[in-house]
């Protein structure tokens, strides 16, 4: 059980970008974005393609997130200039995506066993591959963590904000929401596709399937982590969710111990998921019928 | 202040639900005019006020605010010159976000957002000096999520957020008919005292006539998407609501079919 912990622990740290940015979306645009599903393999594709051409891991990095962050302007456009509804505009770039994976990596599955990652970079420092997956899971996590807070913090991220909660104050106070939207579906899908260019160098390779169920994941690291770690400010928000993520992997990891075949892995979780959304809907009959008594 | 020529706004024009909702309407406000405005239901209150909002484009006409023609500029790009409250509580703050992050971003309105930090501490003081002023409690509740607070509480710091930086023109849209009595008279209450300490030009929807008689320097009557009647001065003043229902009478040649506006 014991060595188990620091792997899990590492891997939800790597995940949780991912849920950070599905919580951009989810609970601060107010928006399901679908797009993820999509940008999340976007990350490990154009990552693991420019590290089997040679390109060193930090750009490799960078250029994924860029990547994703189109993904993401190209839903909001969809959604907001073109008045798609933003399920819809989600699913399309979703599935248009699958196709520009393909393109990109050149074939289904791309390999990086033999390439240098970012984890063989931290591994040439003399640590062992565990430490080096906790290391960048921790660095990226704070430093994203970090940004996050200071740009919601800002005037622009307050606007983002507010036009999650309601676009007609946000409008009457003179902020154009298309904008706004656009600018957080562009920030959730870059953190998206860097935390899918991690995950693929630390799985060793990137396929054009890892996607699926990437916006189910998210959700039950938000919600798991709104339950168990509160929502009382932002900055307590995105501590949460962080924590959510590590809570869900050792909920899987744990599930997978006691037996369950990992091809129910997806069912599992999203039973797990239907039933968090539908809490508050069984809290309210749970007291009602209390009332009655 | 504000020069309304000749708009007209047609919704779902040809079809059967087609309803002429502003016909050829113009209206002109002078710079610290308070005209409160009544009609029945459908007479085009709301139309004209988001027209001037640019909530959605007139089909005709222009809007002119302070030599600004603001007829083609879109909804945000107007919130420079004005300040609104709506009839619902809920639809004029952020609910999820504190008190002063809700003032801070109405203390910037009609401006580009930057990266600056968005609550500055100089503005604490000063905010928390206004919020005492609406008597409320709420300068202790600074730190509060606005969703904690009460309609009645919601709708005095809509009011006090959209004057924070005087605007050009205060639009209100029937912004105490959602509240109960004692509280819509406390809303109304500060309305006035605000509205007169900055001399704000305002237009003031109201469904109750006494309100309209008794709050403002002219008074304007629509129906069927036109300004039936315009009283202002000592003319208003004078004005007792039999006066008002027989005006309309006279003018509309009909009978006011909508008891809420009576019950003022």
């Amino acid at each position: 059980m014991l060595d188990l912990l620091l792997p899990t622990l590492s891997q939800g740290l790597l995940w949780a970008l991912m849920a950070l940015g599905v919580y951009l979306t989810y609970r601060v645009l107010d928006i399901a974005d679908l797009t993820v599903e999509g940008s999340f393999p976007l990350g490990a594709a154009v990552a693991a393609a420019l590290l089997t051409k040679g390109f060193d891991p930090l750009t490799a990095i960078l250029v994924a997130g860029i990547a994703g962050a189109l993904a993401g302007v190209v839903t909001g456009i969809l959604h907001t200039k073109l008045k798609i509804p933003a399920l819809l505009a989600g699913i399309l770039t979703m599935i248009a995506l699958y196709s520009v994976n393909l393109r990109v990596m050149g074939k289904a599955n791309l390999s990086l066993l033999r390439v240098d990652t970012v984890f063989s970079f931290i591994k040439s420092m003399g640590i062992s591959n565990a430490q080096a997956v906790l290391v960048v899971g921790l660095a990226s996590t704070v430093l994203f963590g970090l940004l996050m807070y200071w740009f919601f913090g800002t005037e622009i991220g307050a606007a983002i904000r507010a036009t999650g909660f309601n676009q007609q104050m946000i409008r009457a106070q003179g902020v154009d929401t298309n904008v706004t939207i656009i600018s957080g579906l562009l920030i959730s899908n870059a953190l998206v596709a860097i935390s899918g260019a991690l995950i693929a160098q630390s799985n060793g390779f990137a396929d054009v399937g890892m996607g699926v169920g990437t916006i189910v994941i998210g959700l039950a690291s938000v919600i798991i982590g709104e339950v168990l770690f509160g929502t009382r400010s932002f900055k307590n928000c995105l501590i949460s969710v962080v924590l959510g993520s590590v809570v869900y992997r050792f909920v899987i990891a744990l599930v997978l111990q006691m037996g369950m075949p990992p091809n129910d892995l997806k069912l599992f979780t999203s039973v797990l998921v239907a039933f968090a959304l539908s809490m508050p809907l069984f809290k309210k009959s749970i007291d009602g019928r209390k009332v009655a008594k | 202040m504000l020069r309304v020529e000749n708009i007209s706004k047609t919704f779902h024009p040809g079809t059967i639900n087609e309803k002429k909702a502003l016909q050829d309407l113009s209206l002109h406000l002078n710079s610290g005019d308070f005209v409160t405005v009544i009609g029945g239901n459908g007479a085009g209150k709301s139309t004209l006020m988001n027209s001037i909002a640019g909530v959605f484009p007139v089909d005709k006409g222009r809007i002119i605010i302070d030599g600004d023609d603001i007829t083609k500029q879109p909804e945000h790009k107007r919130a420079k010159y004005i300040g609104r409250v709506f009839q619902d509580p809920m639809m004029g703050t952020a609910a999820g976000m504190m008190i002063e992050e809700n003032l801070a971003i109405a203390s910037r309105r009609g401006k580009m957002p930057t990266f600056a930090w968005s609550s500055k501490e100089e503005d604490q003081e000063r905010f928390k000096i206004l919020l005492k002023e609406l008597d409320l409690g709420l300068e202790d509740r600074m730190s509060d999520k606005v969703g904690l607070l009460s309609g009645g509480q919601r709708q005095a710091l809509t009011l006090l957020m959209a004057t924070l930086n005087q605007p050009k023109l205060l639009l209100l849209d029937e912004h105490t008919a959602a509240l109960d009595p004692k509280t819509a008279e406390k809303v109304l209450g500060l309305t006035q005292k605000i509205v007169s300490r900055y001399h704000l030009t305002t237009l003031m929807i109201t469904h109750n006539m006494r309100d309209a008689l008794r709050f403002g320097n002219r008074l304007i009557m629509m129906h069927n998407g036109r300004i039936l009647i315009d009283l202002a001065g000592r003319e208003k003043d004078n004005l007792t609501i039999p006066d008002l229902l027989a005006m309309f009478e006279k003018a509309s040649g009909n009978e006011l079919d909508n008891d809420r506006m009576l019950l003022g």
